[in-house]
């Protein structure tokens, strides 16, 4: 998965789970749950699409790396899958 | 028309989803109905068949006023007579059904066959639910591909570069494209009558108590840590099941204050505060959950609150909430007080969990600390009641593995 199919996939999945509002307006390194006003079921729902579609696991540890989308993408390319 | 919370006065029936002759059973939901507070999926109460619509689509209706007229099993059918049964007149604060029941003497008859089945909502994300709308795209069309088949929002957009044909007209108006009614100002006015009638009739008293999260939380982790994402647990279901397991303990703080007098509810079932992005909030009902294992509990609120954001709460979760919970979750104040939704006797607030120094066996050590406060109404408990409640709470809280 290249760097923009990231970043899409980020913002597909986000725009289901926030359809009130545009995540492409998030700048890769906000606070994802600060920016949408994401709850904790909201964010659980967002690391369940995200391991279903981008075809890894994340253990509840790595959450925290996963509160931005630029992180999202440097954990998704370092453990690199495809 | 269903009261669906103690500020409703009128409904306005946005959608039927059963016509005469239909075959019904408790739970099925009828119609749709749209309040300040949004759109509610009202249930049917009795097995049956619909005789007539009482109500067309578009209609304002007062409370109490009969949407529909319903045939029993075993009961013949009186379609003549139906129009000339004047409503029964019911009391605002009972709980009312959604369809009034035909009572006939008659013959035993088998209620007829289906004619015509409640139609089926396809599961749609609400954006996917409302760039269907605007593409005029039927939600039956796409091939669902979400979390549970439900329709997504790049089902909606393949559906329509793929050049799926636009709805007919006369499907324009299906339920799948109508867009769930939902306007902040009106709900901003339905809060403020429900908060200010609560300010201005219940002598609220104040308790507060700081819990040890640390051994609920770790256990939580352990639990967590061999399971699939869509199978992991939120601290909210722990703060939930430890609450319910209290009430049944006390059952003073369980019920309504109506007509001057305290009634104990039968359940316990928890109105959980989920805010709307859109402004507002609403606290529907998670019912029976001090019978809900921790797994089940999870589905139950995820369900909820997926249901709260896409308009599709029903009628009896607004009704049925006998207790408020409201957590502010993970980036929230340190405390929250609460005020009573009425006719409800209490509200638990749960802050943000925060480490702290804290003294364990004598010494200082850094926990995972919450602050619980309860707000309950004077006229129905003490404060001692109270106290002892939140003890409860923490007690079950600290046994997590039993919850």
């Amino acid at each position: 998965m290249t760097e923009a199919e990231i970043r899409q996939l980020v913002c597909d999945i986000l725009s289901d789970i926030a359809p009130e509002t545009d995540p492409a307006l998030l700048s890769g390194g906000r606070d994802i749950r600060e920016g949408l006003d994401i709850d904790s079921m909201d964010f659980l729902n967002f690391i369940i699409a995200l391991s279903k579609r981008a075809g890894v696991s994340i253990p509840e540890e790595d959450y925290p790396k996963l509160f931005t989308i630029d992180g999202v993408v440097a954990y998704l390319t370092s453990i690199g899958q495809p | 028309m269903p009261s669906l919370g103690a500020d409703m006065e009128s409904g306005k029936l946005v959608q039927w989803l059963v016509k005469p002759g239909s075959v019904v059973k408790k739970g099925d939901v009828a119609a749709v109905v749209e309040t300040h507070k949004g759109a509610f999926e009202i249930e049917i109460f009795e097995e049956g068949v619909i005789s007539e619509l009482c109500a067309k689509e578009g209609d304002e209706l007062p409370v109490g006023a009969p949407l529909a007229r319903l045939v029993r099993p075993g009961e013949e059918s009186a379609a003549s007579k139906a129009s000339t049964i004047a409503p029964e007149v019911i009391p605002v604060s009972a709980p009312i059904p959604a369809v009034e029941v035909e009572r006939t003497e008659g013959t035993v008859a088998a209620p007829s066959p289906p004619l015509i089945q409640p139609s089926s909502r396809p599961k749609a994300s609400p954006a996917a639910r409302r760039r269907a709308g605007e593409l005029g795209i039927d939600l039956n069309t796409p091939k669902g591909t979400g979390l549970d088949g439900s329709v997504t929002l790049a089902d909606v957009e393949l559906a329509a570069a793929k050049g799926v044909p636009p709805k007919t007209p006369s499907s324009a108006a299906a339920p799948a494209a109508r867009r769930r009614g939902f306007d902040p100002d009106e709900m901003r006015l339905a809060i403020a009558a429900a908060m200010s009638r609560s300010k201005r009739e219940i002598p609220h008293y104040y308790l507060t108590s700081t819990m040890d999260m640390t051994r609920p939380l770790a256990w939580l982790e352990s639990f967590n840590r061999q399971r699939k994402p869509e199978e992991r647990l939120l601290p909210a279901v722990l703060l939930l099941k430890a609450t319910a397991l209290a009430l049944r303990e006390y059952p003073q703080l369980n019920g309504f204050w109506e007509d001057g007098s305290f009634r104990r509810a039968d359940g316990v079932h928890i109105g959980w505060a989920i805010s709307l992005r859109g402004g507002g909030l609403l606290a529907p009902a998670i019912h029976d959950v001090d019978n809900h294992s921790l797994p089940s509990l999870m589905g139950a609120l995820r369900d909820l609150v997926g249901r709260a954001r896409s308009g599709g709460i029903r009628g009896s979760e607004m009704m049925d909430p006998t207790f408020t919970v409201t957590s502010v979750g993970d980036r929230g104040a340190e405390s929250v007080l609460g005020v009573i939704y009425p006719p409800q006797v209490a509200i638990l607030g749960f802050g943000r969990v925060i480490e702290r120094p804290w003294v364990v066996d004598g010494q200082v050590t850094a926990r995972s600390l919450v602050t619980a406060s309860l707000a309950a109404d004077h006229r129905a408990s003490d404060g001692h009641v109270g106290g002892l409640f939140l003890a409860a709470v923490d007690r079950f809280l600290q046994e997590p593995e039993a919850l």
